[in-house]
């Protein structure tokens, strides 16, 4: 039925933790705190999903943990039905942002543990992303150097909605970790603690957070560039993930545009944002931009400078799921495709 | 021509002058898009009563500018723009003899953005905004026939705000009502819906603008460090608000307003539109009363001045955006005066529209949605 | 077009459904307050088990803060994207006109005397068919038409 497919790259996969389930991996101090107090909030973004912890409803494992949570379903269910060659687990628990820096910085070691003894170890399939307390930097960096080690672990997760836009000063410390351990940072769809989700307050209803999170993907896009990271970090990749990517032209071209008027007021960037983007940013496929004619989304490619920065992603367990047979209804040339399914990702995540 | 060549400064004598293009069709030219502002604050007091003259004078309130352009920002004055006497914009001669004049424009949409937006004080905010438009009338629209204005409102009361549209909203030279795109809340918000009943009752367009100090910061992960963030910035703050009045009914409920977004660039809307109708089909029985796509009504009631053109290198790109809107309806010219926005002004416009198209855009887009049809 | 025995009555009671293999499809059968409705299990959007999703009711409106909530139990949410689709027509609600799934019509059949009844009908053997011999004798079968 469908055209058989080149070697898959799952670029976002969601192991989710059970109730408990970390505390096996605390030290006793902090399992207590976080049985008397446990992860507190996201600051006002109550929008309910549509779906229980924004699951498919098919699926939640028979076994009774969490969708996203039992490897034996997520092998069933995704791994083994669409022959993943390779998954990129991106944890999306509220342990990064948890506002006692020393709780988040246990608990997110303590996640990363879980990672490596239940699914890195048990599944060779998998990598994932180094969990961490990121408005923390220098907890942030101590965790990176620590858990870098296990091979497993291919790049650092950061989440969308930080405190700072993420170019700024606070966070570089973190970059400057990454590119030390040789790791790609990828910023994942969510978080938030501490302002609206929008640039003009809170919205009423979640289709709009869900639209809403390219806006956070957009300024995170501009911070870094204009900051100057890239400069500053030559070395350093980004992965955008679960942002769509269908903005990107109309703020590649935004960005240059205005900075050829004021450049003066950055001389630290040494060539045109632009440039900045197609070279240090890669982006994820899902979900997937589903223009009325399919064909428009290769001009979308052609306008970002090529598909050599597109990485094929699932977002397996989310509702808003993209089937690998499916999801991509422009039709690709046989070397795009393979690139876009798995060789993009082989040679930034360093696969084979 | 001298006399405009050194209007407009110490310029390179290749550098094309600030006119309309002699290759442009002869058909109307309507400028949604141009920017007056006082001299000074005190320019409003004779609109003011006298406690709100004192209260200005005497909490040294020097200016309410909007901080949006910063007076020596390269992006803020065009060369020659600036009058003697007052900050650019602020001079209805040098309107004419800069813009008017040498575009050949039929009509031109004028804008204050000054200061209402950020005060606090809901007294104050409804007194300001009641000057504001009497001092446009007074000062600016009474006496050019080629301009058009915009009634400024205190949003943060809309009851008073809509009192204030049933005030000066049949006045003929008021075509739209003001909001800023950097609003306390997303516009859709039913809390505002007065102002947009009020607005659509007389037959005015809401214009959302450029700026706005209403207290949220420019992004949702907070304030940038650089203008150039700030200015860029600005089109992902439209892009919520679009998303709020659809998602929120507005253009359900009030489908006789036409919805301007002033000075956020367009080039981002086709991506937004095919994100908004695909997570509509899965989402929409939380907002149950947008009873069609996005996108359709998106092109009905909505639509885009032009700058900044945010336009590629390659034109033939920038057209290809213009097509995918699917509409030839929604774009409308707009110099952004006095804003630096573009050097040449043959690509003020979208290179190679076609010509049916191309009077749309200069004009007819415009006379349609600001009902100013023969 | 052939006749399916997929269960029966007592089986797929109101509001129930039974999702069964016919001729290599993947088909859904659903009672909606005592009438039977067979749809493809898979979303016309992108190849989700529909059959799967949601069970649940219409909320429309004419106007933004009114709601009115229909016909529960008789709209089926995709387990994935979230479309909702007209079980007895097939048909999805933002799209009608264009937009559906493949229904099949299901019918209730009494249950014959013997085996060779069915077959001279036409009927062919279902996945339930090897329960067709059970003890009560007035049981109804529900039947598939593909």
């Amino acid at each position: 039925m469908s055209r058989p497919r080149p070697p898959l790259v799952d670029c976002d996969i969601h192991n989710e933790l059970a109730p408990g389930a970390l505390h096996p991996y605390l030290p006793r101090r902090w399992r207590e705190y976080d049985e008397a107090y446990g992860h507190r909030g996201d600051g006002g973004a109550s929008y309910p999903k549509g779906a229980p912890r924004a699951a498919r409803t098919d699926a939640w494992p028979p076994s009774g943990l969490p969708a996203g949570g039992d490897l034996d379903f997520m092998r069933e269910q995704l791994l083994d039905a669409y022959d993943v060659r390779y998954g990129i687990l991106n944890c999306l628990s509220t342990a990064n942002r948890q506002r006692n820096p020393e709780y988040a910085a246990a608990l997110c070691r303590a996640l990363n543990e879980w990672q490596v003894e239940q699914w890195l170890e048990k599944e060779p399939r998998l990598r994932a992303g180094i969990v961490v307390p990121y408005e923390e930097p220098e907890l942030a960096v101590a965790e990176i150097d620590r858990a870098a080690a296990h091979p497993g672990f291919v790049q650092v997760l950061l989440l969308v909605r930080t405190d700072e836009p993420l170019g700024k000063r606070k966070y570089w410390p973190i970059y400057e970790a990454a590119v030390r351990n040789g790791l790609p940072v990828g910023v994942h769809f969510g978080g938030g603690r501490a302002h609206p989700i929008t640039g003009t307050g809170w919205p009423s209803f979640y289709i709009e957070d869900h639209t809403a999170m390219a806006q956070a993907f957009q300024a995170q896009l501009v911070s870094l560039v204009v900051e100057g990271v890239f400069e500053r970090l030559p070395e350093l990749k980004v992965v955008l993930i679960e942002g769509g990517f269908g903005w990107v032209p109309s703020l590649m071209w935004r960005l240059d545009k205005h900075w050829a008027r004021l450049r003066g007021e950055v001389p630290h960037l040494s060539r045109r944002p632009s440039e900045y983007v197609r070279e240090h940013i890669w982006f994820t496929t899902q979900p997937i931009e589903e223009p009325p004619e399919p064909r428009h989304l290769l001009t979308v490619f052609d306008n970002m400078g090529g598909t050599d920065k597109i990485l094929f992603s699932t977002d397996y367990p989310h509702w808003d799921f993209d089937d690998p047979d499916r999801a991509i209804k422009a039709k690709l040339d046989p070397e795009t495709r393979a690139r876009i399914f798995g060789g993009n990702a082989m040679a930034l995540y360093g696969l084979d | 021509m001298t006399q405009l060549a050194t209007q407009l400064g110490a310029q390179p004598t290749t550098a094309p002058r600030y006119a309309r293009p002699a290759e442009w069709p002869d058909v109307d030219l309507v400028d949604t898009d141009v920017h007056i502002t006082p001299r000074s604050i005190r320019a409003l007091f004779p609109y003011l009563p006298a406690r709100w003259r004192d209260y200005i004078t005497e909490s040294g309130v020097a200016s309410l500018e909007s901080d949006l352009y910063p007076p020596g920002s390269p992006l803020s004055a065009l060369p020659g723009s600036r009058p003697a006497d007052g900050p650019p914009g602020s001079d209805p001669d040098l309107l004419r003899t800069q813009l008017l004049d040498p575009w050949r424009t039929r009509i031109a949409i004028t804008h204050c953005i000054y200061g209402v937006d950020g005060i606090h004080n809901p007294d104050w905010a409804v007194a300001m905004a009641s000057a504001v438009n009497d001092w446009q009338l007074a000062e600016w629209l009474s006496g050019e026939p080629r301009l058009r204005g915009s009634i400024v409102v205190a949003a943060q009361d809309p009851q008073r705000a809509a009192a204030e549209i049933d005030r000066v909203g049949e006045r003929p030279e008021f075509v739209q009502v003001l909001m800023p795109v950097r609003a306390r809340a997303p516009l859709g918000n039913r809390a505002y819906w007065p102002i947009y009943e009020a607005a659509e009752r007389h037959g005015l367009a809401l214009g959302v603008y450029a700026g706005g100090a209403g207290g949220n910061p420019i992004s949702p992960v907070g304030a940038p460090s650089y203008y150039l963030e700030e200015y860029v910035l600005l089109a992902q703050v439209f892009q919520a608000q679009l998303v709020s009045l659809v998602s929120e009914g507005v253009l359900v409920r009030f489908p006789n307003l036409r919805i301007v977004l002033i000075e956020g660039g367009f080039t981002w809307l086709p991506p937004l539109m095919w994100r908004f109708d695909k997570n509509w089909k899965g989402l929409r029985r939380e907002v149950p009363w947008v009873d069609r796509l996005p996108s359709e009504s998106i092109r009905e009631q909505v639509r885009l001045t032009a700058q900044p053109l945010d336009e590629p290198d390659d034109p033939a790109r920038l057209l290809e955006v213009v097509d995918r809107l699917g509409s030839d309806r929604m774009l409308m010219f707009a110099t952004d005066y006095p804003h630096h926005q573009f050097d040449d002004p043959a690509r003020s416009a979208p290179v190679g529209l076609a010509p049916e198209a191309m009077a749309r855009f200069l004009g007819r887009n415009a006379l349609d949605t600001y009902r100013l049809g023969e | 077009m052939a006749g399916h025995v997929v269960g029966t009555t007592d089986e797929i009671g109101p509001g129930q459904r039974k999702i069964v293999e016919i001729e290599g499809r993947s088909i859904g059968v659903f009672n909606v307050g005592g009438r039977y409705y067979a749809l493809r299990n898979a979303c016309p959007h992108a190849g989700a088990r529909l059959c799967d999703g949601v069970l649940t009711g219409l909320v429309t409106s004419r106007t933004p803060g009114e709601y009115t909530y229909l016909r529960q139990g008789e709209i089926l949410r995709c387990p994935w994207h979230g479309w909702e689709f007209d079980i007895a027509t097939g048909r999805s609600w933002f799209d009608p006109a264009r937009t559906r799934v493949r229904a099949y019509e299901a019918t209730v059949e009494p249950a014959p005397p013997e085996d060779a009844v069915l077959t001279e009908a036409g009927y062919r053997p279902g996945p339930y068919s090897a329960e067709r011999y059970e003890v009560e004798v007035r049981r109804q079968y529900v039947v598939v038409h593909v």
